[in-house]
């Protein structure tokens, strides 16, 4: 655990989830603890199909259930367990103390509504504002997130907007009630690069503004580097790898990691040589029955048989540093 | 919105047109004459005969006949009957009434089961609620409403003797007597025709609701605290409405050509009634009339549906 996090603000502690499907059991999350501090942005990062968003999503209890199942584990939100709570008090949690923003801005609004209404219902549920104040709420918000015309624009669709625009409105709307903490995950995957870095640094004046702690999960460490306080590597629905940024980029010590910063895009070297990225070859494993040992096996150039025989611990390594590979 | 429409009338112009000309010829080549009565009628005279043919302008050839068929019907004469004399508007006015107040009652009966049942079943999907509503939905909508009526009719009419089997349109009673015969005797045709549309739209509705709800817009909603009510009410079942109301519109011209059956089942003194006997009598102006009564309505429903649809969807624009 980070330093800097005596009480965490949000503390997922051995989080398992699982789904029933037609050829077994998927465990997507097997057994993750991420730890996010009042305040602090947390990076999660992983490939396709690690278990972030099934962890972002099970903190707000989103996933469907069936086939979806809390295996085991805890949310502490606060100190308070949100595991076995139920729907009603779940409901007054998300948006107003916990809010999420998704990676498809294009499909995450609801087409029939203009954006100033689908904000406003969000406030007019979780602050029980009127009608008239919700809106002007919502136009407020579309202000603060640099939308022009906000006054206009919240009577337009979303069909009206781009991606970027609409992932703006996204933010403005999980940011509309005030939360303790944004989930926000791959909120830039799906747009244009120089959209990317605008919502990042979107991202960034709101939380200087607003002082929300950030749970950004991403799959490029490129943006890790640039937003994040503290890291937490994922692989195969487990955490592989947890530091402060500085140390995990100056130090990384779990190959998996290693192979992941490898493969950031260099502008530098882009421009004057053919600089070709190390990805990682391989894929991330199936879910539904991962490989004993250790997950990242297959796909490592320094695998013993030491590794295949058993899973290694996530370990302290440094203060605050912990990773799971028996180098 | 309004240059749209007028221009969707103007598009439908030569298909009305194109309907007619088919329609016309078909009946024109098939086999029957109105005269046939007269014909061997020994009271008739063949020059009389004669002379009523040509005034009449039935041997002209078979142009000249849809024109001046086709320049009455534009001056709003619909022509008299062949068999009764009657002015055929005035027979489709007679009739209409009826058939749209027993096709209005079923439909309204089929919504108000395939809306709740379907949204209900796919908010659910493979609970004990949805399989049985399934298979009754799969039941309905295969047992054809010329078997169910028969069935309808032998018990309540025939074993149970409950309910009247033929449908009268003058009863004798005023006040409320007369509205609880009218009711007693649309129970069995409004029961067939909107169970049956029930089935088929509670199977479309429940698609409709299932291709929703797994969208993501719908997580977002959810991801906002609105209680699970509003959330199925707002961002599920208002978009399904889309292609639902859609469907429902387009399909309406099936539901009066499929209500010919039951009206015939239950002698109801419908539209659909008043064209068969015209087509068993070769009634040329009749059935030119209620064809095109027919054609109106896929007409006017293909606009309603697309009005309907531009107006749930903001994403279409009509230009
Ligand atoms: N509803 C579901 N049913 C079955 N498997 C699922 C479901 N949702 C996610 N998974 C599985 O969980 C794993 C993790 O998915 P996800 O959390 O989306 O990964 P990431 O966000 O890291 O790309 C994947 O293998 C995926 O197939
Ligand atoms: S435990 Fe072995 S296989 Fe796994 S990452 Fe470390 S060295 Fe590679
Ligand atoms: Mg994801």
């Amino acid at each position: 655990m980070s330093a800097s996090t005596t009480d965490p603000l949000l503390s997922i502690r051995d989080l398992r989830v699982h789904f029933a499907t037609d050829d077994g059991m998927v465990r997507a999350v097997d057994g993750v603890s991420i730890d996010v501090g009042r305040g602090e942005t947390v990076c999660v990062v992983g490939e396709s199909g690690c278990g972030k968003t099934v962890t972002a999503m099970t903190v707000l209890k989103l996933i469907a259930m069936p086939p979806g199942r809390i295996a085991g584990g805890q949310i502490l939100w606060q100190g308070r367990d949100l595991v076995p709570l139920k729907s009603d008090a779940m409901r007054s949690i998300r948006a107003k103390e916990i809010a999420i923003v998704f990676q498809e801005p294009m499909t995450s609004l609801n087409p029939v509504y203009t954006v100033g209404e689908q904000i406003a219902e969000v406030v007019r549920q979780q602050e029980k504002l009127g009608r008239r104040a919700a809106m002007d709420r919502a136009i407020e918000m579309l202000r603060l997130v640099h939308i022009p015309n906000a006054q206009r624009r919240a009577h337009d669709y979303p069909h009206q907007f781009s991606g970027g625009m609409r992932q703006r409105v996204m933010i403005a709307m999980a940011l509309s009630c005030n939360p303790k903490l944004l989930i926000a995950d791959e909120p830039t995957t799906a747009l244009d690069v120089t959209i990317q870095a605008q919502i990042l640094d979107l991202l960034a004046e709101m939380k200087e503004r607003l002082g929300m702690a950030v749970m950004l999960i991403t799959h490029a460490m490129g943006v890790v580097a640039e937003v994040a306080q503290r890291v937490v590597v994922m692989y195969a629905g487990k955490v592989v790898e947890e530091a402060p940024v500085r140390e995990l980029f100056a130090n990384p010590r779990h190959p998996y990691t290693q192979g992941l910063i490898r493969s950031i895009p260099r502008i530098d070297l882009a421009a004057t040589h053919h600089h070709r990225l190390e990805a990682i070859p391989g894929t991330v494993p199936s879910l539904l029955n991962p490989p004993v040992g250790c997950r990242f096996a297959a796909r490592c150039r320094y695998v013993t048989d030491a590794c295949r025989a058993a899973e290694p611990p996530l370990r302290e390594v440094a203060p605050g540093h912990k990773m799971a590979c028996i180098l | 919105m309004l240059h749209y429409l007028i221009r969707r009338l103007m598009i439908a112009i030569p298909s009305l047109l194109g309907i007619s000309v088919i329609l016309f010829t078909v009946l024109a080549l098939a086999p029957g004459d109105p005269f046939e009565e007269l014909a061997t009628n020994p009271a008739v005279p063949p020059d009389v005969r004669a002379h009523l043919r040509a005034s009449l302008g039935l041997d002209d050839p078979i142009h000249l006949r849809y024109i001046s068929w086709l320049t009455a019907m534009l001056r709003g004469e619909w022509g008299f009957s062949f068999v009764s004399r009657i002015p055929v508007e005035q027979l489709i006015l007679q009739r209409l009434p009826t058939t749209v107040a027993v096709i209005g009652a079923s439909q309204i009966l089929a919504l108000a089961i395939a809306l709740p049942v379907g949204v209900y079943a796919a908010t659910r999907p493979y609970s004990i609620f949805d399989q049985i509503a399934n298979t009754l939905a799969f039941v309905g909508f295969s047992l054809p409403t010329f078997f169910t009526g028969l069935l309808l009719i032998l018990l309540f009419s025939i074993q149970l003797d409950w309910l009247p089997f033929v449908f009268r349109t003058s009863i004798e009673a005023t006040g409320w007597r007369w509205w609880w015969e009218m009711v007693r005797q649309s129970i069995m045709p409004v029961a067939v025709l909107g169970l049956f549309q029930g089935a088929a739209w509670t199977r479309f509705v429940r698609s409709a609701v299932l291709d929703v709800v797994r969208l993501d817009h719908v997580t977002t909603a959810r991801s906002k605290g609105l209680p699970e009510s509003r959330v199925t009410m707002r961002h599920v079942v208002r978009n399904a409405m889309i292609p639902v109301v859609t469907l429902v519109a387009l399909q309406m011209p099936a539901v009066f050509g499929g209500a010919i059956v039951t009206e015939q089942i239950f002698r109801v003194p419908g539209i659909g009634s008043l064209l068969i006997s015209a087509i068993l009598a070769n009634d040329t102006p009749v059935i030119m009339a209620v064809t095109f009564v027919f054609a109106g309505l896929v007409i006017f429903f293909n606009l309603l549906a697309d009005v309907l649809y531009g107006w749930l969807d903001p994403r279409i624009s009509y230009r």
